[in-house]
């Protein structure tokens, strides 16, 4: 059975609340303030807003339950997602159903986390169940170790440089300086990247992401109500997800996207060819790659070869994490997966803060996490178009 | 870079004492069924009873048919390194100050992937490495991987000899210096490359033959120490504590009567204060100063081993108060090795069967020789072990033990075997 | 009524002050007699702490608890405010005294545990013996009838109810090594020999021998005949020993009064104890040349 398409169901109201490095508050002030945001920028009232998806690594010891007590909310549809990086693409899965059914009408999804001096250590330490007893104890690296490991493999396997990946951050922060949210405010070379200081070979400074504070969020309605509230929508041509794919590959060197990248085209109606720009998941460089390959953009292990086919910035052959992706922006948390969301929208109803592309139709963002022990369990994507 | 253990240079006495850390001991409780092959020196993992899948990371259900019937079973080890990095950076403090790690992804012939520490004698993945299970300083079960042909030493690693307590260039004090015992273990650990060992002797007037030709070891320095005497254990402490790497507890009152056969407790009281008072007094006095040097350097304060015996596992009933006291031994060791492990320093146990000694006399063979003990302490201490039972009669109660207690209690009742 | 006058309270903790009253220039308050310069008085007692030697028996015997001390508290948390200890040890550890019931000999004998012995036995005359020439020249040098005859001749008849003290000036070996003196065939330490202990019972009636080695017998008494005389016989009789003495060079010859009182322990068969001489003043060593 094939799945159902996602009809008239829009994305409105891309938010960012800005990024810090560290801050004293807890998570529940950067996701409450997303949803401020999302309410000033839309002049929806919060009673009229009943339905909330959340992702955050830093709420504990709330879910979604205690926030939706803890913002005074009122809801008919609640859902926690602890994909990581994929629950921003999953949480729209989620969201465009229950509106499809009925089962609510306005959807905030949002992610985000707070960041102390000593929250990364303390959250990857006790990551998962598995990352406790088999990794953790390896080194303690989080997850650079694993990254590490999957970078390596794919370089010796399927011959892909360090300059390759460079190419990618290099573009990718050229992009960023534009976006005035966007940590990283000094341009990156070619030569720095390469001669960063090593990380966890073959891993360099520049191939990490800087953990910081922040939310990203956005709203999930069917077009006439977003066009009875006169804001703009990108409309949802389609989405997957998949957990735990190819469990059996000794080492991951492809996703889930794979499985369900055709299924995501037919849903949609469009082809790879048809897509004007790529928001990926790109904790690390490799990833970036995967993804590349997954969703059919080159073949698999051509990564090396489509990176040096093309060039990556706004206005290069291939528009690629248009506000710079994480690598250049920075991760705040869960809200790492909704970043390229949020980008998405803004590209597509042209409310970008930073560079702008020219009238794009559609977009493809990519949805990836939750190292649970030596790959990623969780992947996903959608594709967007303008209205 | 193989860096074989060297005497260290001596100590700067205006620098600080390095304070000890622990890699991150947290495991979930199914994990710890690597963690007790591991104390054993032995690779397990579960396999499903159903579907004979493999699993790794340690869980409750198997991942392929969903049977909870999972048990641990030991494995070869043997697989292919497909990945690996140098870890440059570290969250955790113990990790940071030993920097840098060589792990790898390693899939083992048995068809699970684990992550490992790599020896640096194993070769750029990809190659065929085997895999062990040892104990880190949290006493945790790591897994490690060495060259598939020819084990090298895991102390010339300097990473991985955290996961070791080898003797060579450490200073050593032998509780009883004097017993047969006693002597084969000073014997041994000098050949093993111990710097100094301190033989404890007691009762000065009672000589006992090769105390003489053990004095004349370079190593040799006899000691007096009377465990039984809380002011002799206290006084040296105070005198050589501070300088202590391992200490070897070779103290043992071995009376060869049942319950019936001795009338009065003048004996079991005896057995108990030097197997069971002796080792509170010495751990008393002893195990602060150890705690507090166990990152002092290549020769810091690394392990406690007690030589108790196989019949603090199960009662011998002709040897019957010497059994209770060597439980009673046994039940303070792990108080011990907790309290000892708060800073990572180790405590092995050995469970010998009867040793080839005047109160084994009457056992028959096969009987353990001092000299054969000897050689499982020291290889024990080069080893990642914490739980030792050398010899065919320690092996086989032991298997007898695991499989069904209450009839090794009985078999031991009727046979006296 | 008269008002008495305040005199002085003087505590005396370091002696005794009483002043020593007299007629016709003899003592007759016994404080004041001990407190006088005409009294000496002599410890004999060896410290007892847990490096003492005791009595070494074969493994497969029992053996006698060497002292042992266990704090309680000192000070500290465990007693804010005092200090005191547990202590342990068998009754015939360190300096001490065996009654008649410690040997089979004596074991059916009436008032032959420490707690029933008359308590006028607890303080008695002794004849010191000066061995310490023979017995540095001869660690199981014996004590013979000869030898106490010859003693009798200068320092006239041992007297009954008196001690026997055999000195050899054994307590000067302050290792414990050589106090023991063990070689592969046991211990080698000077003694009564049987003839001599005999005589000594039956001839002179003696309270009990003492001497300043571990047992009142020979290292080698254990192949004599019978084994262990002094014990045997002593004992047998109803007679007393009293082991691990010092000072007993400082001793005169015959004229010092032991106070040797055991504690009072229910069927104990000896026990350390506190014992001392009370001597003439003025004679030092006239204990010498006694063999």
């Amino acid at each position: 059975m094939t799945a159902r398409g996602y009809d008239d169901i829009v994305l409105a109201a891309p938010v960012t609340i800005p990024y810090v490095r560290y801050s004293i508050r807890s998570a529940h002030w950067f996701l409450g303030r997303a949803l401020a945001e999302l309410i000033a920028a839309t002049k929806i009232p919060k009673a009229r807003i009943d339905g909330l998806a959340v992702a955050s690594f830093t709420l504990a010891p709330d879910t979604a339950v205690g926030l939706t007590q803890h913002l005074g909310l009122t809801l008919r549809w609640l859902d926690h997602v602890p994909m990581g990086g994929a629950s921003g693409i999953v949480s729209i899965r989620r969201a465009a159903r229950a509106v499809q059914n009925g089962d609510a009408e306005i959807v905030a999804c949002i992610g985000g986390d707070t960041n102390h001096t000593d929250s990364f250590r303390r959250n990857t330490a006790t990551f998962s169940q598995f990352a406790q007893d088999a990794v953790y104890p390896y080194g303690s690296g989080g997850p650079n170790t694993s990254f590490a490991l999957l970078t390596a493999y794919y370089m010796r396997t399927h011959g892909a440089t360090r300059a390759d990946f460079g190419k990618l951050c290099v573009a990718q922060r050229d992009n960023a300086l534009k976006n005035p949210l966007a940590l990283f405010k000094k341009p990156l070379t070619l030569d720095e990247y390469l001669n960063a200081r090593l990380v966890a070979d073959p891993l360099r400074l520049f191939d990490c992401v800087m953990p910081c504070a922040g939310a990203e969020g956005f709203l999930v309605m069917r077009r006439e109500t977003a066009a009875k509230l006169y804001l703009p929508f990108a409309r949802l041509l389609g989405a997957i997800e998949r957990h735990n794919a190819f469990a059996d590959d000794p080492i991951q060197d492809r996703g889930g996207w794979d499985l369900d990248r055709d299924a995501l085209y037919a849903q949609a109606g469009v082809g790879p060819s048809d897509i004007d720009f790529l928001e990926t998941y790109d904790d690390y460089p490799v990833i970036n790659v995967l993804q590349f390959e997954g969703l059919g953009f080159c073949g698999r292990g051509g990564g090396a070869e489509f990176i040096r086919a093309n060039t990556f910035e706004v206005g290069g052959s291939f528009p690629f994490n248009t506000s710079g992706g994480q690598l250049s922006v920075g991760q705040a948390g869960a809200a790492g997966g909704h970043l390229g969301i949020v980008e998405a929208v803004r590209q597509l109803t042209g409310q970008t803060l930073g560079a702008r592309l020219p009238d794009p139709r559609h977009g493809l963002v990519s949805g990836f996490g939750m190292i649970n022990y030596d790959r990623g369990i969780c992947s996903g994507a959608a594709v967007l178009a303008a209205s | 870079m193989s860096q074989a253990v060297k005497r260290p240079k001596q100590k700067n006495p205006m620098l600080r004492t390095r304070q000890p850390t622990l890699p991150p001991a947290a495991r979930s409780r199914v994990a710890l069924g690597l963690t007790a092959a591991a104390a054993r020196g032995r690779l397990e993992l579960q396999v499903c009873l159903d579907c004979a899948v493999v699993q790794y990371p340690p869980r409750e259900i198997c991942r392929a048919c969903l049977s909870h019937r999972l048990a641990w079973r030991p494995q070869s080890g043997r697989g292919e390194l497909i990945s690996e990095t140098t870890l440059r950076n570290a969250q955790e403090l113990f990790f940071r100050e030993r920097l840098p790690w060589r792990v790898g992804n390693v899939r083992l012939d048995a068809g699970v992937n684990v992550m490992a520490f790599l020896h640096e004698k194993v070769a750029a993945a990809p190659c065929r490495v085997h895999v062990e299970a040892a104990l880190d300083r949290a006493g945790q079960a790591v897994l490690l991987a060495v060259p598939e042909q020819g084990r090298p030493l895991l102390s010339d690693d300097p990473q991985l000899r955290e996961t070791t307590c080898d003797p060579r260039a450490r200073k050593i004090l032998v509780t009883d210096g004097k017993s047969a015992i006693g002597q084969a273990v000073t014997r041994a650990l000098a050949a093993a490359g111990a710097d100094l060992i301190w033989i404890g002797e007691a009762e000065p007037w009672k000589k006992a033959a090769g105390s003489e030709a053990l004095h004349e070891l370079p190593q040799a320095v006899p000691i007096a120490l009377d465990v039984t005497d809380g002011r002799s254990v206290r006084e040296l402490a105070g005198e050589i504590g501070g300088k202590v790497d391992i200490l070897v507890n070779t103290n043992n009152c071995h009376r060869a009567f049942s319950i019936a056969a001795r009338r009065g407790v003048e004996t079991a009281q005896l057995e108990m204060d030097v197997n069971y008072f002796g080792l509170l007094r010495l751990a008393q006095e002893f195990a602060p100063v150890l705690k507090a040097r166990a990152a002092d350097g290549t020769a810091s304060a690394i392990a406690w081993v007690n030589v108790l015996s196989i019949f603090a596992l199960a009662n011998y009933p002709p040897h019957g108060t010497y059994s209770a006291s060597q439980a009673a031994a046994l039940s303070l060791s792990h108080a011990l090795r907790a309290e000892l492990g708060a800073t990572g320093v180790r405590v092995i146990n050995l469970f010998p069967g009867p040793i080839d000694d005047e109160w084994d006399q009457l056992e028959m063979p096969p009987k353990l020789s001092p000299a054969s003990l000897a050689s499982a302490v020291v290889e024990a201490l080069k080893g990642s072990v914490e739980d030792v039972y050398p010899g065919d009669v320690a092996q086989d109660w032991l298997a007898r033990h695991l499989d069904n207690p209450k009839a090794l209690e009985r078999e031991l009742r009727e046979e006296g075997r | 009524m008269k008002t008495t006058s305040r005199k002085k309270v003087r505590r005396n903790i370091g002696g005794n002050k009483a002043p020593l009253k007299t007629v016709r220039g003899l003592p007759t308050n016994l404080s004041g007699l001990i407190a006088s310069d005409a009294v000496r008085l002599i410890d004999l007692t060896q410290t007892l702490s847990p490096e003492f030697p005791t009595i070494a028996l074969p493994p497969e015997m029992g053996q006698c608890r060497p002292f042992r001390m266990e704090e309680i508290s000192r000070y500290d948390e465990r007693g804010p405010g005092w200090y005191w200890n547990n202590v342990s040890f068998g009754e015939h550890s360190g300096t001490h005294f065996d009654a008649p019931i410690h040997w089979i000999s004596g074991r059916d004998l009436p008032n032959n545990s420490v707690d029933t012995l008359p308590i006028k036995h607890f303080i008695a005359p002794a004849n010191v013996i000066d061995c310490s020439k023979d017995a540095t020249a001869d660690a199981d040098f014996l004590l013979t009838v000869g030898h106490v005859k010859a003693w009798e001749k200068r320092h006239g008849r041992i007297a009954a109810g008196s001690w026997v003290l055999m000195r050899t000036d054994w307590s000067k070996r302050k290792e414990p090594v050589a106090y023991q003196n063990f070689d592969e065939t046991g211990q080698h330490t000077p003694g009564p020999d049987p003839e001599c202990v005999r005589f000594l019972v039956q001839e002179r009636d003696v309270l009990g021998f003492g001497t300043e080695t571990i047992g009142t017998d020979a290292g080698q008494a254990a192949h004599f005949a019978p084994p262990y005389p002094c014990h045997y016989y002593m004992h047998g009789a109803g007679k007393y020993g009293l082991q691990c003495l010092c000072n007993l060079d400082r001793l005169p010859a015959t004229e010092a009064l032991i106070v040797a009182a055991p504690l009072k322990i229910l069927k104990g068969s000896g026990s350390p104890l506190r014992v001392f001489a009370i001597a003439p003043a003025g004679r030092n060593d006239d204990s010498s040349g006694g063999a």
